[in-house]
């Protein structure tokens, strides 16, 4: 069984790091100390070899989770419906009240705020003594999905089952009886000596900032140690714990040129000096260098057990793992305003108040108690008569049914995600770059005044790019467009393609895309990568108009020296406003951008 | 199991100034602190909770009133016995409803009895205490606007299903976020009392000592505990003394001319970055025992009540800590 060759520490097991071993054991350690692990973030599509694994946890009848779950069966609440029926309150617990096993599926969909509703409640179930562990299914494909950040950082434990073949899956069950007897021993295991520092240092190397991603490599530890019976830890637990704690946080790669330095595992002969005890914490504070004194008498790791922990971390995190998680990391970061507060379940929360309509309630919406007592109120009489023959008695004073609920319901003010699509080509950029970068910081000064997010996609050489993912951190913004090069042909069809998808993404965001165009209209990159003017324009026409029938509302803002029909054919084809740039004042543009942007918006 | 010991968190002194400054005096007006994650914000808030001393409440008493006459009209105790409660934290999860927030119609009562009750929320749980919002930049705007009005008017009103109720919701707010995900707005921004911004220790040594107190806490909790446990209560002790010493801190003439000339100089919005500053300086005088308000004071402070208040051009990057530090040192050499 792959659990047992994977974690046998004399014998030379049959490749104890795959992946397979690796989700197996994940889970052995989360059913051993899910108070301290918090859960598993598994990266596995729907598939065999995902159901195998999740079979295991069949006897413990994990609770089913999934995004679009509404807050009140999550956090439990009055079952209204019952409660009318039955004419008593009538509750329903949180599904995550008992603790235990949880599987979320689809969790890149999870919204942040679900992702906090979710995280609180196992906090509460933790609290109670039942802790939960949860299992994350991440079936993310793109790098514009991804788990929201809160849910990610507090899952202790990664796998990946990602390009396995189901003949690498054995069938395998969790060992319950081990299981059960390093529950036992768990809270007297402890570390081994040199195992804090050990950790902390790679941490460091690794890129990892949050202290919690240590505190869950122990956790790991202590958990594999006690599933061997060991009340100490040894460098074999460290080693797993990091492969499957600490490896999908890492930031850098240790042996990649870094950028402060630190001594890399082969290398050190020593460990970098230690600072300081913390006493002098405000001088830290004051000038964050590390400061060279090396009095301190503080245990200092040993060098070979880093380099083990790396190793073993590095073994677990295949390279384009590593991109892809941090690609989805900063797509996350960047896209993190907008998973919070684009949900499009939030209309029936929040907004100007629409007229109740009548439905079933506990599907996340609220009840209109007066409008449902209004609706009830006509029929008391009857009811009454109607309760009074059926039943020979009077029944009870207010007469309720479950048709008469009335929901509220709102209208949410969209979110505007303003896509900016500049132009760095040679032919624009030389002369307008600059003065196409002021009228960007002026409409993003604008942006933040009304609290849009705004986007970058730049274009030049061969292809476009997203420079900016919708965020609302314009300092992020204009970071970007400060350090953008200009130069190279203008791959405009490319760009317009570009915006098509990433409106459609904001749309199912449930934002209100709009788009300004900054170029002088000379589009000479075809769609397929080649330098043919005519397929270019061709295809450039065809880009706009697609967007055109998207129906989203645009601005061109011509940045070429002289006017030309170009620009104008590709506004028309958009369906956009044009503005000349030379001519634009900061107020006027101003002015233009909020008539030809704001027309569409609620 | 008992909040970590506040006096056992490394290192992020500013961040635990701030936190005493508005436990001796809670009307500085809350704590905005930004930065990473796991940097120990909300372990502090909680920490900081478990620190002070009990509140005396009326018992059964939704809002934590400490006598009989402060209950709200709408809730009427047995009598006036009272009973020791913890500072209340209050969790202000991100997808929270205004409903949950603010109290609305007790749905039971008015479906079971026809009563028309109401069900506080949780702004009425955290009067008197800590209410703690994690990534209130992500927050929706409607619901901060909410807040730091009530923790601006120190009373929550709510007019809606036909209720018209009102209570006492004094609390100290703590919010934290991580700038890089989204912004709060600069209307925002400077109803918090005092901002700080916290990041990862960068050295092993912390770090190591981070973890392993950390460790110790959840693993040999008892032994931790009572290893701590004399610090935190010098530190409560020196919190309660500052409390009853506040009032006898005397602001001379040239700490309010020190706090004008400050804001005038970093020309931040308003008076009340003013008024801010002249409480966290007395506050952390009287913190410090001293009797009378000096200039270091104020350029102690001066930084976590100011750096927030800059009037800015939002696509400035210059630091606003390196504004206030500049200012500070030509101003107030």
């Amino acid at each position: 069984m792959a659990l047992d060759a994977s974690s046998d520490n004399d014998r030379p097991g049959p490749a104890p790091g795959t992946p397979w071993a690796n989700a197996q054991l994940a889970l052995a350690l989360l059913a051993i100390n899910p108070q301290g692990l918090g859960g598993l973030w598994l990266m596995a599509r729907a598939g065999p070899m995902r159901d195998r694994l999740l079979a295991q946890l069949a006897a413990f009848a994990p609770q089913r989770l999934h995004p679009a779950m509404p807050p009140d069966s999550l956090a439990g609440g009055m079952d209204i419906a019952e409660t009318l029926l039955a004419q008593a309150p009538r509750w329903r617990p949180g599904l995550l009240a008992k603790g235990g096993w949880a599987v979320l599926s689809s969790a890149e969909r999870t919204s942040a705020a679900t992702a906090a509703m979710i995280l609180d409640q196992a906090r509460k179930s933790c609290a109670t003594g039942q802790p939960t562990a949860l299992v994350a299914l991440d079936e993310s494909a793109t790098e514009a999905e991804a788990l929201p950040s809160p849910l990610a950082e507090a899952l202790g434990l990664f796998a990946d089952l990602d390009g396995l073949a189901l003949a690498d899956c054995p069938e395998a069950a969790l060992p319950m009886d081990k299981i059960t007897a390093a529950q036992a021993i768990l809270g007297g295991v402890t570390l081994a000596e040199d195992a804090l520092a050990a950790i902390a240092e790679t941490c460091q190397i690794l890129g990892i900032a949050s202290p919690r991603a240590a505190l869950f490599c122990i956790a790991a530890a202590r958990a594999h140690a006690a599933l061997h019976g060991r009340h100490v830890t040894t460098a074999k637990d460290l080693e797993i714990a990091a492969a499957l704690a600490l490896a999908h946080r890492a930031t850098r790669q240790p042996e990649a040129p870094q950028d402060q330095a630190p001594t890399p595992p082969e290398a050190s002969p020593s460990p970098p000096p230690p600072p300081p005890q913390a006493d002098n914490a405000q001088d830290r504070a004051a000038q964050d260098a590390p400061a060279q004194d090396t009095t301190a008498d503080a245990p200092q790791p040993d060098p070979a057990t880093t380099e083990m922990l790396i190793a073993s971390a590095q073994a677990a995190l295949p390279h384009d793992l590593l991109a892809r998680l941090q690609a989805g990391r900063i797509a996350r970061q960047m896209a993190k305003g907008a998973a919070g507060a684009g949900a499009r379940q939030a209309s029936q929360h929040r907004g100007r108040p629409l007229p109740p309509r009548s439905g079933r309630p506990g599907t996340g919406q609220r009840v209109d108690i007066f409008a449902t007592l209004r609706q009830a109120a006509p029929w008391q009489k009857i009811r009454r008569a109607a309760v009074q023959a059926a039943q020979g008695t009077a029944g009870p004073q207010l007469l309720i049914w479950p048709r008469d609920i009335q929901l509220k319901r709102f209208q949410a003010r969209q979110e505007r995600a303003l896509f900016f699509l500049v132009d760095a080509s040679g032919s624009a950029a030389v002369a307008r770059l600059a003065e196409a970068k002021g009228a960007i910081e002026l409409m993003l000064a604008q942006a933040y005044a009304r609290r849009d997010h705004v986007a970058l996609i730049t274009f030049r050489g061969t292809q476009a790019e997203l420079a900016l993912p919708p965020t609302r951190a314009l300092v992020q913004a204009k970071r970007r467009l400060a350090g953008l090069p200009g130069g190279g042909a203008t791959p405009l069809a490319g760009a317009l393609d570009m915006a098509r998808a990433c409106v459609a993404q904001a749309r199912a965001r449930g934002q209100t895309p709009a788009l300004a165009v900054l170029t002088d209209g000379r589009g000479n990159i075809a769609l397929d990568g080649s330098a043919n003017r005519q397929a270019a324009q061709a295809d450039t026409t065809r880009m706009a108009q697609a967007l055109r029938a998207m129906r989203v509302p645009a601005l061109v803002l011509d940045t070429s020296m002289r006017p030309r029909p170009d620009v104008q054919t590709l506004a028309t084809a958009l369906g956009a406003e044009l503005v000349r740039l030379p001519r634009a004042d900061a107020q006027g543009l101003s002015a233009t951008l909020g008539a030809a942007l704001g027309r569409d918006m609620a | 199991m008992t909040p970590f010991p506040f006096s056992a968190i490394v290192g992020q002194d500013e961040m635990k100034t701030a936190m005493i400054l508005t436990a001796v005096d809670p009307r500085i007006g809350g704590v905005l602190v930004f930065g990473d994650r796991g940097t120990g914000k909300s372990t502090a808030v909680r920490a900081l909770a478990a620190l002070l001393p009990p509140i005396e409440a009326v018992q059964g008493c939704p809002v934590n009133s400490a006598t009989a006459a402060d209950c709200p009209d709408w809730f009427t105790p047995k009598d006036s016995a009272t009973e020791t409660r913890q500072t209340p934290v209050v969790d202000l999860p991100l997808g929270v409803s205004e409903d949950r927030v603010t109290g609305a119609l007790d749905i039971e009562r008015a479906l079971t009895s026809g009563e028309k009750a109401f069900a506080p929320g949780l702004l009425a749980r955290a009067n008197r205490g800590y209410l703690y919002i994690d990534e209130v930049n992500l927050l929706e705007d409607h619901i901060v606007d909410l807040l730091l009005d009530v923790a601006q008017s120190g009373q929550n009103v709510v007019e809606r299903d036909g209720l018209s109720i009102r209570h006492a919701a004094k609390f100290v707010l703590v919010g934290s976020g991580n700038p890089e995900e989204g912004e709060l707005r600069p209307q925002l921004l400077d109803r918090f009392g005092l901002s700080v911004e916290v990041r990862s220790p960068d050295d092993i040594e912390t770090r190591v000592e981070v973890i392993r107190r950390r460790d110790a806490y959840e693993n040999n909790h008892e032994t931790f505990m009572a290893e701590w446990h004399p610090k935190d209560a010098a530190l409560r002790a020196k919190i309660v003394a500052a409390r009853q010493g506040l009032m006898a801190v005397k602001s001379t003439s040239i700490a309010l001319y020190d706090c004008a000339a400050i804001c005038l100089a970093l020309g931040a919005d308003g008076l009340r970055g003013e008024l801010t500053l002249l409480r966290a300086a007395r506050a952390l005088a009287a913190f410090e025992g001293a009797t009378e308000l000096t200039r270091a004071h104020i350029r102690a402070v001066a930084p976590m009540a100011l750096r927030h208040r800059l009037r800015r051009d939002p696509l400035d990057e210059a630091g606003s800590t390196t504004r206030v530090a500049r200012q500070l040192a030509e101003v107030l050499p």
